[in-house]
């Protein structure tokens, strides 16, 4: 539902079903509300038995690179010979995304349910929940929902009795962005600094303490008791266009829209239906400018672009952006593009984790040159040296966040370069930048 | 060969290398050099400079070839337009915040950073108008200054102490382009083998403070040699400046120390430039020393010798194999009783990540040298058998004043000096004789490993090799076994035809990473193995 809004014709609300309703948080509660059937039924079956619902219901990762979620749990060794993990990944500290938060904040057992089911299908004893750190609130909320869970049975040495141990970690980030990369988390869990590690090994052969480990999103794993409890077939009818999007997605809509909130829809709905319906359109008087849809590190979309935009994992990409996130972040004609591109650049120099050359470097650099652009001293050659900066920071580093500072920058220039060049050409007023 | 060999083609250049092997090396091999930063063979890989992004045929983005392991039938190319660009952006990258204070720095001329950019770097930076960033310079230990200012973060610093020394006291502090190498609250880089670090440093961002200002690398004449500190025999680098030498540096030699050497190694120079030395034969003349010429002074000791009787040598283990073996076998004719002298430490100093690396605690560099010739090892004893000795030979040795009490009882004195310090009132010849940076030699080491040394400075005044010096002697009054040699390589040769384990080998067998010999018939050693 449209968490703080009421629900929406248009939204499907089944993660978000409970929202708001506190009384989902404790496990009575939640087991009122049909909770933990997932769980139950899911250890009636054998590990592959559960990885192949989840296979089939087409299910993919949440957290933005959608990587199929069924397929992921299938690379853990079949035999058990060093400790499996599975780490639940509520960093969530994607620029725009809030998705996760309601998650934890109304339904933690929701998140404990998905997350003991993945725990048996990937064979792990030992879950970690690394959570965000500015999180206080719900990391209470998380950590009294965990011991609720190990008094009533869910959790601990005998998961319902099924002879079964997994016991869940509750592990706090300390505010750096990077820890919500996969790899990045893994050290920042084992004691490490937080950064990200060069792959291969791939987590499932090699991830947390070198044994293998499976990450998955908060939103993914929620969705896997759902699908346990309502079958593959329903969750893969929840489709609206292309077919290998399928089930809910959670949009935070953020930015200048009416209602902004978090939205439940079911995949390949109308970016359009969205934003206007459910989002209760622009302020008044605006007119829509341009979306960031998928949390800041994806290209930008122009108005044009979202008109006939099918809101899942291959609509969004014909558009020339990511689904991402989910994180959409929506700006109106008041928005200086220039400026809200430094910002987002600023942001990754600053969580730049510093270890490969061109995004330490270039993430600032890039930086200095839209805030410079932004105060009137930029020079006609700069948007030149910004699309060369962004090429040879694209792709060539450990982790994604050199290119997630570099797409915005290169599809702005390619979108919106008129509001660029208005301050090259001392058309536009400086702005003041604060440092 | 029973290896798995994988066929690679690196710019052209078709290589089979073992399995496993990273494109980088697999690079070296085709000849080629593939630029980098973070990457040494002696530390684990970070893959972070991202400099050695090569193109790999049918892999869609550049790969970094530090920690790329080769494939059959790869096709990689490390000079293509890609692979050039993505260089050529790192340089500029890590330019911005570079201070480009060369002429300064004592990194110039031997900096990476430098190099690459003059070989394929911008001529120009983009980066206008903006200020470097600035951290002060750091002083991280005994020896260690860190300018925050040059460090491009390549991390082989922070990786050599956590890694290889076991001692994570260095760190990266800091994110993003504000990022520095830290040090622990309240530690030092006091850590034994902690030098190190500066040569990792490919800028000029960790600098030692014993070479600081002291020489411009191009300055610097280079000479291939052995440690000196202990027993070891970490292969090394003397560098020179106008015959001073300014500094030792590890040489690779992947089965004696790797990359490395110990900090007491390093600074175990300053002796070599010493002042204060023999520089003319001195024979005893109306009771009194007087300088002499070399005719003169072997035919004093030709007639010393000749004598025959008993006679005591007493020897340094830090002389050469060749002076070691070419002064005992002058000696032949005499009933001899030859003794090396080896200091010992209290403990080792080992290199924990290098297996078969540490300071020993035997601070002679040649001791298992002298024991394959027959040098006993009763130091006590044959100091005191000297004072009733019809001879006795010093070489190159620094006696106690009770030792040299006792050693003025002999009939005579021969003292093979360097220092004259060395000489003692009661010597009936003294001798100037070159010290380790002064001649060519070989040593063994405690794993009966022969390696070579060549001469890096001039030797003072009218000094020679000791080798030289029994060399010169035996000849014309044909005393024992022929000791006639007039290089270094001779002498070698007629002091290895003697010993069992050594026969046969020649300078030529030992190149310039020595080898290996089969411990035959050798005694027991004051280390006992291992």
């Amino acid at each position: 539902m449209g968490y703080p809004h009421p629900s929406h014709a248009k939204e499907q609300p089944v993660l978000s079903k409970h929202f708001g309703d506190a009384g989902a948080r404790t496990f009575e509660g939640w087991v009122k509300r049909g909770g933990y059937e997932g769980l139950r039924k899911a250890l009636g079956m054998t590990r592959e038995q559960v990885v192949e619902e989840v296979k089939a219901s087409g299910l993919r990762g949440r957290g933005g690179a959608g990587f199929p979620t069924g397929l992921k749990w299938s690379f853990m060794a079949k035999e058990v010979t060093r400790p499996h993990y599975l780490v639940c990944n509520a960093d969530e500290s994607e620029p725009g995304t809030f998705k996760d938060r309601e998650i934890i904040r109304w339904t933690p057992h929701q998140l404990i349910e998905g997350c003991t089911i993945a725990a048996h299908a990937i064979g792990a004893e030992r879950i970690y929940i690394y959570i965000r750190g500015e999180f206080t609130a719900e990391h209470k909320i998380l950590t009294t929902a965990v011991e609720d869970a190990y008094r009533n049975g869910a959790l601990g040495g005998n998961v319902f009795g099924s002879g079964r141990r997994i016991d869940v970690v509750v592990h706090r980030g300390a505010g750096a962005y990077i820890c919500g990369e996969e790899t990045a988390m893994m050290n920042s869990i084992e004691g490490k600094r937080g950064n990200p590690r060069i792959k291969p090994p791939f987590p499932a052969q090699a991830g947390l303490w070198a044994s293998p480990t499976t990450i998955n999103n908060v939103e993914t794993l929620a969705a896997t008791a759902h699908i346990l409890v309502r079958g593959a077939e329903w969750y893969k009818g929840l489709c609206l266009s292309n077919p290998k999007s399928t089930g809910t997605k959670l949009f935070s809509v953020c930015g200048h829209v009416q209602r902004p909130g978090n939205y439940e829809v079911v995949m390949g709905t109308p970016m359009r239906d969205l934003i206007y319906d459910m989002c209760g359109g622009m302020r008044p008087g605006r007119a829509l400018k341009a979306v960031i849809p998928g949390g800041s590190s994806v290209p930008i979309m122009t108005a044009a672009e979202i008109e006939d935009c099918a809101m899942d994992y291959e609509g969004i990409v014909a558009k020339g952006s990511m689904l991402g996130s989910g994180g959409m972040i929506v700006m109106d004609d008041s928005t200086d593009i220039v400026y809200q591109v430094m910002r987002l650049a600023r942001f990754y120099a600053h969580e730049s984790c510093a270890q490969c050359t061109q995004c330490r470097e270039g993430t600032a650099w890039t930086t200095k040159i839209l805030e410079r652009i932004l105060a009137g001293a930029g020079k006609a050659e700069d948007l030149a040296l910004l699309l060369d900066l962004a090429d040879n920071m694209t792709g060539k580093t450990i982790c994604v966040l050199s290119d997630s500072c570099a797409a915005p920058v290169v599809s702005a220039i390619k979108k919106f370069r008129g509001e660029f060049d208005a301050y090259l050409d001392r058309t536009r007023r400086p702005v003041m930048v604060a440092v | 060969m029973t290896q798995d060999l994988v066929n690679v083609t690196i710019d052209g250049m078709t290589v089979a290398v073992p399995k496993g092997t990273s494109i980088i090396e697999a690079a070296k091999q085709a000849g080629i050099l593939v630029p980098h930063y973070c990457y040494h063979p002696s530390l684990p890989s970070p893959a972070v400079c991202r400099m050695c992004l090569v193109e790999v045929e049918k892999v869609p983005k550049l790969v970094p070839a530090c920690v790329t392991t080769v494939a059959e039938g790869q096709v990689v190319h490390t000079d293509s337009e890609q692979a050039r660009k993505a260089r050529t952006g790192v340089l500029e990258f890590l330019l911005i915040n570079h201070p480009l204070d060369c002429p300064i720095c004592d990194q110039a001329g031997e900096c990476e950073l430098q190099d690459y950019v003059f070989q394929e770097g911008r001529a120009g930076t983009r980066y206008s108008e903006y200020a470097k960033r600035y951290n002060p310079v750091e002083d991280f230990g005994p020896d260690v200054l860190y300018v925050a200012n040059r460090c491009i973060l390549c991390t082989r610093c922070v990786r050599f102490m956590e890694d290889v020394a076991g001692t994570p006291v260095l760190n990266v502090s800091e994110r993003g382009d504000r990022a520095y190498i830290g040090i622990d609250e309240g530690q030092l880089l006091d850590h034994p083998w902690a030098g190190n670090v500066v040569d990792l440093c490919p800028v000029g961002s960790l600098i030692s403070k014993d070479f600081l200002h002291k020489a411009r690398a191009w300055d610097l004449d280079k000479t291939a040699s052995v440690c000196t500190g202990c027993s070891q025999g970490c292969n090394i680098t003397i560098d020179t400046r106008d015959n001073t030498v300014v500094r030792l540096r590890p040489r690779p030699n992947l089965e004696v120390n790797r990359h490395f050497m110990c900090d007491t190694g390093r600074m175990n120079y300053r002796w070599m430039n010493r002042g204060d030395r023999i520089e003319a034969p001195l024979v005893r003349d109306a009771g009194r020393l007087v300088a002499s010429d070399w005719d003169r002074a072997l035919d004093r000791l030709a007639s010393l010798v000749e004598k025959g009787g008993t006679a005591v040598l007493l020897a340094s283990g830090a002389a050469s194999l060749e002076s070691l073996g070419m002064v005992h076998r002058l000696l032949a004719g005499t009933r001899l009783t030859a003794a090396v002298q080896v200091p010992m430490a209290e403990s080792e100093e080992p290199l924990q990540g290098i297996k078969g690396l540490a300071l020993r605690r035997e601070r002679a560099p040649n001791g298992d040298g002298a024991r394959l010739i027959g040098y006993g090892t009763d130091w006590p004893a044959a100091v005191k058998a000297a004072s009733s000795a019809d001879l006795v030979v010093l070489l190159d040795v620094t006696l106690t004043d009770a030792e040299a009490a006792l050693v003025s009882g002999a009939a005579a004195v021969v003292v093979l000096g360097t220092l004259q310090t060395q000489e003692l009132p009661a010597a009936t010849l003294v001798l100037p004789v070159t010290n380790v940076a002064e001649e060519n030699g070989t040593f063994v080491n405690r794993d009966l490993r022969v390696q070579r040394y060549q001469q890096a400075r001039t030797a003072p005044g009218m000094s020679r090799p000791a080798w030289w010096v029994a060399a010169s002697v035996a000849p014309a009054h044909a005393l024992g076994p022929s000791t006639g040699a007039s290089t270094a390589a001779e002498a070698f040769a007629l002091v290895c035809s003697t010993i069992p384990s050594l026969a046969d080998l020649s300078y030529a067998d030992l190149g310039l990473l020595g080898r290996m010999t089969p411990a035959q018939g050798l005694a027991p050693t004051m280390h006992g193995g291992s």
